[in-house]
């Protein structure tokens, strides 16, 4: 088994599985970064996915571009974002009741939406997705679409806009000390929900690359769980993009590689696995990877405090 | 008093017209107008819950006042805008060090002074400005640490220099407020503050000094604004004035100091033996008040937790009347020690429990309380009630026993708490063993501070022994019999409070070791 | 105050959902009124609410004693699936799985079995929480996955039905532990009793016990508990075993009064909804019967109105998402109204 999978390890296309997988964990990822960086738990990205999923897809079967498409899950994802901004930074609710209930809302929405749309059909209606960047001289990468070009982008410009400018450091400030920010003429308040939009308009973006770049249809149930896994990461990860894309890429490894196991039928210890048993495997690995780190943790001070203007 | 610099010119920095604000019904400031001259410091006077932090607050825009306006520097200040408050020049030392931790000193000063939609930081060039400030106040501060790294001293330092480098909008033309500046530092940091503010005033700040400690505030300032109940009272020249009148001024009358009769103290209650780290020796006789005096972050908060039974010393042990209790808070109680903890709100009582479940917090599992795992609802409500009445304890008219705790005011809250750890065992009425008092009139307003004192000493010469763990000279020159310093988790030996000099417990609290043969 | 909340959070939530109706092109008095019909409005339809009601008081209760704790349990789906195969496990036909023994030993062991299955399932990511700080709600969440796996896995193995022609599902529970039906010739059974029992004992465990006043007391403030000598992890403990229990308790109260056997689709989200319904509930074990039985209504006619006219059942869903954000909503102006008039409780502190 071992040669195996050294063999594996060494082929391309498991490569190009495993960054395209990543793709929408990274995406996520920084998106959860961004809200709790500034001091906000934003357990509404397993629906914002779907959302994001079913907005993108649809706009691209109504005939709009691809890009546009992604602009749409975008702002979808941004405004249950800016929902769930309002319910937990201006009403100060409880963060973890209001992440559920977005999840629960926009997934029972666009369900909902869905089959309004489409009331008779038996198998999903089908777009066009990205084509791979065929035109790109690096391997496994022009094996890829636009979107993961787009993400693996990203991390380093996340991480340039939170260390090294004036924005940055007023959101990593908000989230560790708000009444800090607000002392310097911050307004704590807005800068947590244009985190929460932005973050939550990446965890759209998320969900749009499932139905226009790994499929090419909306499905139930497509998300599965990345989100939670997505919030885990960012655990892993402590809250620093590199490190967020280091853990999905590690994830996205493991995930490929049970895929593989699980498709060429390969016994593990001369044992074969039920398929359930591979499957199980990546979220058991996030709840592995959230104990690990959870001793060292260094969370940003305010995650989770409502902050009232004044109040110290 | 700190002598004003020479450039104190006619107009003066900052005037406040009238200022109003009412929080529901409470009326927090009451029509206070005030004028702060160039290169002066105004000190700003009042018992807890007067007025002052609401009116600096004011100032500084984090509220918006109800009625009356500000000027800056001949200009109106927009109001409810930190922002607003930084560009006129104000700056703001806050009493709670507004510092994130995780973050190095140059970012927390850093922040809010660029633009946030610019692409870039200008860190280098921010470096160097910050620099220049440390030196020009003679504030040495290490750009890169981290605020988690620093001491409480040098945080102050890091708040301080914060303060004027952000308001550095127009050179010279600038305001601080310090609120309450001195409670977590030793007399000797005090000084170098003071020092510090001395810097400033030649460089042409004007200040506005909060306290309420008479002491320094005569010390530091040249007017002091008496705030009592919201309104200003007075504002007195500090030359000509002293602590009995100011203190007549905060209080409205005066103040009688508390009564006791004199008892000789008796048997041992309560040893410690080489308890600590710092190895720890005290021992605790009935009828007698011993007080812990320290800067805040000194060990106090390990040797509360060890004598309320919460944690076990890593080192010596503790022996009350004779036997070595487990860390288990239940133990404690039933032995007879009455606990006050120092943060009532987080930690004295459940806040959204009613009055009559927080009473019985630490005894609803007693047979008097409750049998079988069922709770004696109506014994647990008669004792509350029997609480509530014995020590006056307000603000359970309109909703009764069932009130939740929370609503009660600070006062009333700590009353309750006394309450219950003094009235002990329901069934019978046995005074405790021994009182552990951390901080337990801090946040009150005087006469709560003065009914607490009284039940102390009461009890006291019931035959209870009390340690009191203070960051208040006052309280424990007023009620004390014997005081020791702790500082970094050791303890200088208890002496009587009368044989205490300020020089030596200034160097106590520093560190220093005290020579008791010059004890005079 | 505190009691009309639920109340102005459903009208919002029909006022809000009625646009969603229109969007499918049915007509929005017609469509709530086949909704109400649905659920409430015939011995029937109240037998099929009460029924869907059944396990739904189960894991709201779960859920409420839970969220009293600040222990987050979003794993009640999870616990509940585990409940039922543990049920089967031990209760179901001799020779497929299970014992043989008399009924008036398995019925008690079996329902053991499910409360212990759910309660162990929820230690787990509790003291993961307790001991190493690691947040439940996503340990709890990626279980519900695992688990749901799991029973996949033994409906394809060892604890499939011989005798279901491929279709997955689970052996059957014998004769004997089932649950007896209520009402004739409807689905309802006596798991709606056990469950109104249930909410009882938990109302008055929480009111009246040593016990639920420590849970209550360490929910509300762990530091003040602990300073009064509560021994708050060992609370902490107690709390999770009980939430669990209730919802392993659920799925073996579906399977012995309304399945017969564990199918993977045998609970459309019971656990997330017992979330929304502890929410309207304001966590309290008699509310959570009421909104359990008005979640279920709903969805009931939701069902049945959406077989009428053209709504898509997801309408169901989107209602109960709906209440859970306006009854948070509610809630707070509620609350803040009532803070802000007593004393001086609403007024920053100057210090």
């Amino acid at each position: 088994m071992l040669a195996e999978t050294l063999d594996l390890l060494a082929s391309l296309p498991f490569w190009v599985a495993v960054l395209r997988i990543a793709t929408p964990l990274i995406l996520g990822t920084l998106g959860v970064l961004l809200c709790e960086r500034a001091g906000v738990l934003n357990l509404g990205i397993e629906g914002i996915m779907v959302a994001g999923a079913f907005a993108g897809w649809l706009t691209v079967y109504q005939g709009g571009g691809l890009w546009t498409g992604v602009l749409v899950a975008a702002l979808v994802g941004a405004l249950f974002g800016l929902l769930h901004g309002v319910l937990t930074v201006t009403l100060s609710l409880s963060q973890h009741v209001s992440g559920l209930g977005i999840t629960l809302f926009a997934t029972s929405l666009a369900s909902y939406a869905y089959r309004v749309s489409f009331p008779k059909v038996d198998s999903p209606p089908t777009i066009q997705p990205f084509a791979e960047m065929g035109w790109l001289p690096i391997p496994v990468l022009n094996a890829q679409t636009p979107l993961t070009l787009l993400a693996l982008l990203l991390v380093p410009v996340i991480g340039y806009v939170l260390y090294r400018t004036p924005l940055g450091l007023a959101l990593r400030t908000v989230g560790e000390n708000p009444a800090a920010a607000e002392g310097q003429g911050i307004d704590v308040a807005a800068v947590r929900l244009g985190a929460i939009a932005a973050g939550s308009a990446l965890m759209g973006v998320a969900g749009a690359f499932l139905t226009l770049a790994a499929f090419n249809a909306f499905y139930f149930n497509m998300v599965n769980g990345r989100g939670w896994v997505c919030v885990a990461l960012v655990v892993f990860a402590s809250w620093r993009p590199g490190k967020a894309l280091l853990g999905a890429l590690l994830f996205a490894l493991f995930d490929a590689l049970q895929l593989r196991l699980q498709q060429s039928g390969t016994d593990l210890f001369g044992v074969a696995l039920p398929y359930q048993v591979y499957l199980m495997l990546p979220y058991g690995l996030s709840i592995v990877a959230l104990v690990l780190v959870a001793r060292r943790a260094a969370y940003p001070q305010a995650l989770m405090k409502p902050y009232r203007k004044g109040e110290r | 008093m700190i002598p004003d610099s020479a450039a104190a010119a006619a107009a003066p920095v900052l005037r406040l017209h009238a200022i109003t604000k009412r929080f529901g019904s409470l009326l927090a400031n009451d029509a206070i107008s005030l004028e702060l001259a160039r290169g002066e410091v105004l000190g700003l006077l009042g018992e807890n819950g007067a007025g002052k932090s609401t009116l600096v607050s004011i100032l500084f825009g984090h509220y918006v006042a109800d009625a009356g306006h500000i000027e800056a520097f001949g200009e109106p200040l927009p109001p409810g805008n930190p922002g607003a408050a930084l560009a006129a020049g104000i700056g703001m030392v806050h009493q709670h060090f507004t510092l994130a931790d995780n973050l190095s000193v140059l970012d927390n000063v850093m922040l809010g002074t660029e633009p946030l939609w610019r692409p870039f930081s200008r860190r280098a060039a921010a470096r160097v400005k910050l620099l220049e400030a440390a030196t020009r106040f003679g504030l040495q501060v290490n750009p890169d640490a981290l605020i988690r790294d620093l001491s409480v001293g040098e945080r102050q330092r890091v708040e301080i220099l914060k303060a004027l480098v952000s308001s550095d909008k127009r050179q010279g033309a600038k305001i601080l407020i310090l609120d309450e500046p001195t409670a977590v530092l030793t007399p000797a940091e005090a000084e170098s503050l003071f020092d510090t503010l001395q810097q400033l005033i030649d460089q042409g700040l004007s200040v506005i000094f909060i306290s309420h400690k008479l002491d320094e505030v005569l010390r530091v300032s040249r007017r002091i604004a008496v705030l009592r109940g919201g309104r200003l009272v007075a504002t007195v020249a500090a030359a000509g004035s002293n602590k009995a009148e100011l203190a007549e001024l905060m209080v409205g009358r005066p103040i009688d100091a508390p009564t006791r009769s004199a008892r000789a103290p008796g048997e041992l209650t309560c040893r410690l033996r080489d308890v600590g780290a710092g190895g720890i020796n005290l021992d605790l006789h009935a009828g007698e008040i011993v007080a812990i005096a320290g800067v805040a972050g000194n060990g106090q908060q390990a040797l509360a937790e060890w004598l309320f039974g919460l944690q076990a010393p890593p080192r010596g042990q503790v022996e009350l009347r004779g036997r070595v209790l487990p860390a288990k808070p239940r133990e404690w109680v039933r032995a007879g020690v009455a606990r006050i903890p120092e943060d009532r709100h987080a930690v004295g009582v459940v806040g959204e429990l009613p009055v009559w479940e927080n009473a019985m917090l630490e005894r609803f599992d007693t047979p008097a309380l409750s049998r079988a795992g069922v709770l004696r609802r109506a014994a647990a409500q008669a004792h509350a009630r029997n609480v509530i009445e014995r020590f006056d304890v307000r603000g359970t008219q309109s909703q009764g026993l069932a009130t939740p705790t929370r609503a009660l005011s600070g006062g009333n809250m700590q009353k309750l708490i006394l309450g219950r750890a003094l009235m002990g065992n329901p069934e019978a009425d046995t005074p405790p063993l021994l009182i552990v008092a951390d901080q337990p009139t801090w946040g009150l307003d005087i006469g709560a501070v003065a009914y607490v004192h009284q039940q102390l000493l009461d009890a006291c010469t019931q035959g209870a022994a009390v340690l009191l763990i203070s960051e208040d000279l006052d309280e424990i020159f007023a009620i004390a019999d014997r005081m020791a310093v702790i500082h970094q988790g050791r303890l200088t030996p208890a002496r009587p409070v009368a044989q205490w000099t300020m020089p030596q417990i200034g160097l106590a609290m520093a560190g220093g070791a005290v020579d008791h043969h010059h004890a005079h | 105050m505190q009691l009309g909340a639920p109340f102005i959070a459903v009208a919002f939530t029909l006022l809000f959902t009625s646009v969603l109706v229109a969007w499918a092109g049915a007509p929005i008095g017609r469509a709530y009124a086949l909704l109400i019909e649905g659920g409430f409005g015939s011995r029937f339809a109240w037998s099929e609410t009460l029924t869907r009601a059944t396990p739904l008081i189960l894991t709201g209760l779960a859920a409420a004693v839970a969220f009293r704790a600040r222990l987050f349990n979003i794993g009640a789906e999870g616990q509940l699936y585990a409940g039922a195969l543990a049920a089967v496990a031990v209760g179901g036909l001799h020779g497929g799985s299970g014992f043989d023994a008399s009924p008036w030993l398995l019925f008690p062991l079996m329902m053991l079995s499910a409360a212990l299955a759910g309660a162990l399932l929820l230690l787990g990511p509790a003291l993961l929480k307790s001991r190493l700080g690691v947040d439940e709600v996503v340990t709890t969440l990626l279980l519900n996955f695992i688990v749901l796996l799991f029973v996949s896995m033994m409906l394809d193995g060892p604890m499939k039905d011989p005798t279901a022609m491929g279709w997955p599902q689970s052996v059957a529970l014998q004769d004997g532990v089932q649950l007896g039906k209520l009402v004739a010739r409807t689905r309802m059974h006596t798991g709606l009793l056990w469950a109104l029992a249930l909410a009882l004992a938990l109302w008055a465990l929480l009111k009246y016990t040593t016990t639920g006043f420590a849970i209550r007391a360490v929910g509300a403030n762990a530091r003040a508990a602990a300073f009064a000598g509560m021994p708050v992890a060992w609370v902490n403990v107690k709390v999770a075993l009980l939430s669990g229990a209730l919802a392993g308790l659920a799925g073996a109260i579906e399977v012995a009064g309304r399945t017969g056997y564990v199918t993977l689709d045998m609970s459309p989200g019971y656990g997330y909804s017992g979330i929304v319904i502890a929410m309207l509930a304001a966590l309290n074990p008699l509310g959570v019967v009421a909104a359990s039985v008005f979640v279920a209504g709903i969805l009931v006619g939701a069902d049945s109105m959406s077989r009428a006219v053209n709504v898509p059942t997801y309408i169901a869903d989107v209602i109960v998402a709906v209440s859970l954000l306006s009854m948070l909503v509610a809630t707070m102006a509620a609350q803040y109204r009532v803070v802000f008039r007593v004393g001086s409780g609403g007024v920053p502190h100057a210090r």
